[in-house]
């Protein structure tokens, strides 16, 4: 009852086929993986939104760029002097004195000529959100819109690439250690010893000593250093825990083979301990940028951590929720997308593990 | 007539979980004479464990007792604080888990820890007596006393459990709950075990209750028996009677599956279908949806489920009974 | 005579116990150690023994799971009607071969993969040998389904493992062994970590699926009760040998050997007026027949009744 060649290409086709609709019917039943898929399509979108912007000319370099774009918005104060005792007749507290359009004469010392009354022509750095920059400028006139949407093409390359770098390395090694076993797997243990006790930051900072770091460069050396570390040795004890079930052994007897087994009975269920791991990764490498930035030791113009970075050495890190559009964008990027990640993770996770579906 | 040690009176326990209330032990009562040996026997899930751990009132947290009394030496035991509870456990009722072997701190030595059992409970007591107490209750059970000085992982599967009786014997209980102890032992060793329980029970005068799955085992281990289905007691009474002459037809059709290695060889019963779900609330005997031929009565669940007294000393549930 | 489907001679399999960092051979120990035996067409085989007495690592071997050490296994080719050895059977022809020796395992809750669902579970067989287009693999699996009782087979197609019984689990097992319309089938205690009352109508269903379908069992069990309701001859396995072997009831009425005679006298009888009697050990009979036959290792007593002779004295007890 042998089919020919051809037809059996053709069947495993069509199997292939169900499996893909059957597993995405699955996920898509999943809300919480939902959620999670749209939060991280939203932030892809803003990532192809920007050179879209760019390229149909909606917005001009010169003053959308998120790194040397400059926009000029002017303002006209009022001088005035703040009262020395309160409540006054025009301020309540302290605090909201100086009011909208007004400036304290206190802060133009520099410009002395100023008396109270005067009106003074000044550029507003960072400007709150308006029309023309939802999100404000920063403290260099940088449209933040513009950076949050850098920021993710940033996030994306170096999170998905180190992510699925690092669990694909380590989802292999880890299954052909257990699979293989013997000297493959005592030589890929000692390997992943080693790396594990390289410690992973000082030796980025060596690596940045010697060459100009990119984001993929720094993608490359996360996901290869996450990839060959610790998570081998658990995806391995996770495989050889799969191995050694029934199931194997019965699929075994009936002839499959090393490649069969492989993928269709120790993958799967390994699948949701390297899903884990790549969310961790995500978020790992997206930290592990940050620091760099802030370290300067990252050849990067623009991403969340510089914009953090940079809203916390000039200070307004620290001052409440006045320039919140210099910090909380990018922070809720941060979490949101990394939030994100997870949430897909999860939903993955019931496509794999069908004791987490509802009936 | 001997006195009646434990009496267990409308017992019932359920279990809060996530899907709703799970009645696990349903209107139990059954007495235990000194020096008897009593079995308890089910399919798993129908609540024979459940009724040990109420015994020691050791249920998990969020196992309720919703009433009933537990009566050893006419102490009730329902409702005692933990601090009373602590003197009654061990000293009134010890028990022998399932896979009991497994409890040994992996750490300490086996004398030391029965020493820390025996100590708990008598604290006046010398160290020279206590370790005349132990060699003394291994010579019982069939252990060296050199197994005193070993650590758990020295022993076999069988003599750990063997020192498992021993230190359920520590504190001269009036009571010992036997809860499968030889489930994940070899036939040969369960054997050996079961011997010595038997020998021990005898020399001692001890009340036993042995609980197990394996109706050959009560056979060979009891005196009294009952049979569990669905968290009651469907019957009960003398094991000679219950295997002679079972009046329950889910007694009759445990007794038709088991299979046994002398007599003639015969065609066994095969029992279809699951045990009900405890969830759910039913009236009726519970096993009609599985019984074999079960009469109109039966089915139409009017009767209520409750033991009555068949021949004397021998009971089983009304709803089987009363159908034929 | 009848023919064998399955004929094993002096098998072995032989552990080595390594230690140490150039992990060096500290010693063999020998898990299955000179075992024959043969099962005819039809028939089933009990091998009974206590936990540790190899007789999984025999029915690993058998089925090619464990590589053997030594010895012959010889199985009934379908095509020629031979016994052939399947040592020298090229990748292609020992896959092939497979479609003939299946197994069922002892745990129901381990044995089929959590992941997938019923249909696939039992279609894997089909799909790793690809037989038939994928109306015939369905129409395959509907029909097995209903063989072994889980009707309608629509209900159970779609569902996971996690979503059934332990009993209706050991059917899903059979089902997928029985795809491949197997002529042999190893059985590795299918049925000791099911309830009383389950057990038999499993033990039940696969005596019939061996009388329709014409099966053979080797049925590993510690429990010389069930094996005495599901096979023809009962083999006793101890320390790697197999010590005693005869037909179920010529066994369990007149055992020879002085271990088999201890396995039977401790096996508790479901009837609390039978006295069970204690079994001392006694040599006697065994020494008699290791003196009449000084050369042999299994010697007939009469009736394909064998015994094992090599010397027990320092091992029982």
């Amino acid at each position: 009852m042998s089919n020919t060649l051809k037809e059996q290409e053709e069947l495993q086709k069509q199997l292939r086929k169900e499996a893909i609709r059957k597993n995405w019917k699955l996920f898509s039943q999943s809300k919480l993986g939902m959620i999670g898929l749209y939060i991280v399509a939203f932030f892809l979108f803003l990532a192809l939104l920007q050179p879209f912007l760019f390229i149909t000319g909606i917005w001009n370099p010169a003053i959308y760029d998120p790194v040397v774009g400059y926009d000029k918005i002017s303002a006209n104060l009022l001088v005035i002097e703040c009262p020395k005792e309160y409540p006054s007749e025009k301020y309540e507290s302290y605090e909201d004195c100086p009011g909208p359009g007004e400036v304290n004469i206190k802060k133009l010392y520099m410009a002395p000529d100023l008396e109270v009354g005067d009106y003074y022509d000044t550029f507003i750095q960072p400007a709150p959100p308006s029309r023309t920059h939802l999100l404000g400028t920063d403290s260099l006139g940088r449209d933040v819109f513009s950076q949050i949407m850098e920021g993710s093409q940033v996030a994306f390359v170096l999170g998905l690439l180190s992510a699925t770098l690092g669990v694909g390395i380590s989802t292999i090694l880890g299954t052909i250690a257990a699979f293989f076993g013997g000297r493959v797997d005592a030589y890929l243990m000692r390997q992943s010893d080693l790396v594990l006790m390289l410690p992973s930051l000082p030796l980025l900072f060596i690596i940045s000593a010697f060459a100009e770091l990119k984001v993929w460069h720094l993608a490359i050396v996360l996901g290869v250093l996450g990839g060959l570390g610790g998570s081998v040795i658990t995806i391995k004890s996770q495989a050889l825990q799969v191995k050694v079930k029934p199931y194997v052994d019965s699929a075994r007897i009936t002839g499959g083979s090393k490649w069969q087994i492989l993928f269709q009975h120790i993958l799967p269920n390994v699948a949701p301990l390297a899903l884990l791991f790549m969310v961790f990764s995500v978020t790992g490498a997206i930290a592990s940028e940050s620091v760099l930035s802030f370290l300067g030791l990252l050849n990067i113009d623009m991403s969340w951590g510089i914009m953090i970075y940079l809203s916390q050495t000039d200070g307004f890190i620290f001052s409440g929720l006045d320039f919140w559009w210099l910090i909380l964008p990018a922070g809720l990027a941060v979490t949101f997308l990394a939030g994100g990640f997870y949430l897909v993770g999860r939903g993955l996770d019931e496509v794999f593990n069908p004791r987490l579906r509802k009936r | 007539m001997s006195k009646e040690v434990l009496v267990v009176d409308g017992l019932n326990m359920h279990y809060e979980t996530l899907d709703g209330l799970v009645q696990a032990v349903k209107d139990v009562s059954f007495t235990l004479k000194q020096g008897e040996s009593f079995g308890l026997v089910g399919e798993s899930g129908c609540g024979k464990t459940s009724v040990a751990m109420s015994l020691l009132q050791l249920q998990p947290d969020n196992a309720k007792i919703s009433s009933g009394s537990i009566k050893l030496d006419g102490i009730e035991l329902v409702g005692m604080t933990e601090k009373e509870l602590r003197t009654v456990r061990w000293d009134g009722i010890s028990i022998v888990f399932q896979g009991a072997m497994n409890a040994w701190n992996p750490v300490a030595k086996i004398g030391e820890q029965i020493r820390e059992a025996i100590r708990e409970h008598r604290p006046d007591n010398s160290k020279d007596e206590n370790t005349e107490k132990i060699t003394e209750l291994f010579n019982i059970v069939g252990l060296d006393s050199s197994v005193m000085d070993r650590y758990p992982h020295e022993l076999s599967g069988g003599m750990k459990q063997r020192a498992m009786i021993a230190l359920a014997l520590s504190c001269d209980p009036k009571v010992v709950i036997a809860d499968e102890p030889t489930t994940a032992l070899d036939v040969v060793i369960q054997d050996q075990i079961l011997k010595e329980l038997k020998k021990v029970q005898e020399l001692l005068g001890l009340s036993l209750i042995y609980i197990s799955h394996d109706i050959a085992v009560i056979a060979e281990m009891t005196n009294n028996m009952a049979v569990m289905y669905a968290g009651s007691i469907v019957e009960l009474g003398p094991t000679k009677d219950v295997f002679s002459k079972p009046k329950h037809a889910y007694t009759r059709l445990l007794l038709e599956s088991t299979p046994s290695v002398v007599g003639e060889k015969k065609k066994l019963r095969s029992l279809d279908g699951e045990p009900p779900s405890l969830i759910d609330e039913k009236k009726g005997c519970s096993f009609s949806p599985r019984c074999p031929a079960p009469s109109k009565e039966c089915k139409n669940q009017e009767l209520e489920m409750k033991l009555i007294e068949v021949v004397k000393g021998h009971y089983a549930d009304q709803c089987c009974v009363e159908c034929g | 005579m009848s023919k064998n489907i399955i004929e094993v001679k002096n098998l072995e399999k032989y552990y080595e116990i390594s230690g140490g960092f150039f992990s060096r051979t500290k010693g063999v120990v020998k898990a299955v150690d000179d075992v024959s035996f043969e099962i005819p067409v039809g028939e089933s085989l009990g091998l009974v023994g206590q936990s540790g007495c190899g007789k999984t690592t025999t029915a690993r071997s058998l089925c090619l799971l464990d590589p053997k050490t030594n010895g012959e296994i010889n199985f009934l080719n379908p095509e020629t009607q031979k016994l052939e050895s399947i040592d020298d059977l090229d990748d292609i022809e020992l896959k092939n071969f497979r479609r003939n020796i299946q197994m069922i395992f002892q745990d129901p809750y381990e044995s089929l993969n959590p992941r997938w669902t019923i249909k696939d579970i039992i279609l894997e067989p089909l799909n790793i040998h690809n037989i038939g287009n994928l109306a015939d693999r369905e129409e395959a699996v509907k029909e097995i389904l209903k063989t072994v009782g889980l009707t309608p087979p629509e209900n159970y197609m779609p569902r996971y493992p996690h979503e059934l019984s332990g009993g209706q689990r050991q059917r899903v097992s059979i089902a997928r062994t029985l795809i491949m319309k197997p002529k042999f089938v190893v059985c590795d205690e299918p049925t000791s970590m099911l309830d009383v009352s389950i057990r038999i109508s499993i033990m039940d269903l696969m005596l019939n699926l061996a009388k329709d379908l014409g099966i053979s069992y080797l049925y590993i069990t510690h429990d010389l009760a069930v094996a005495r309701y599901m096979c023809n001859r009962i083999a006793v396995m101890f320390n790697g040998k197999i010590v005693e072997i005869a037909e179920t009831e010529k066994l369990l009425s007149n055992p020879v050997h002085p271990y088999t005679k201890r396995l039977i006298s401790s096996i508790p009888v479901p009837d609390p007026k039978y006295n069970r009697v204690e079994y001392d050990l006694n040599y006697d009979e065994l020494d008699e027949i290791i003196k009449n036959n000084p050369d042999k290792k299994m010697v007939d007593i009469g009736g394909e009744h064998f015994i094992a002779t090599h010397d027990v004295k320092d091992i029982l007890y």
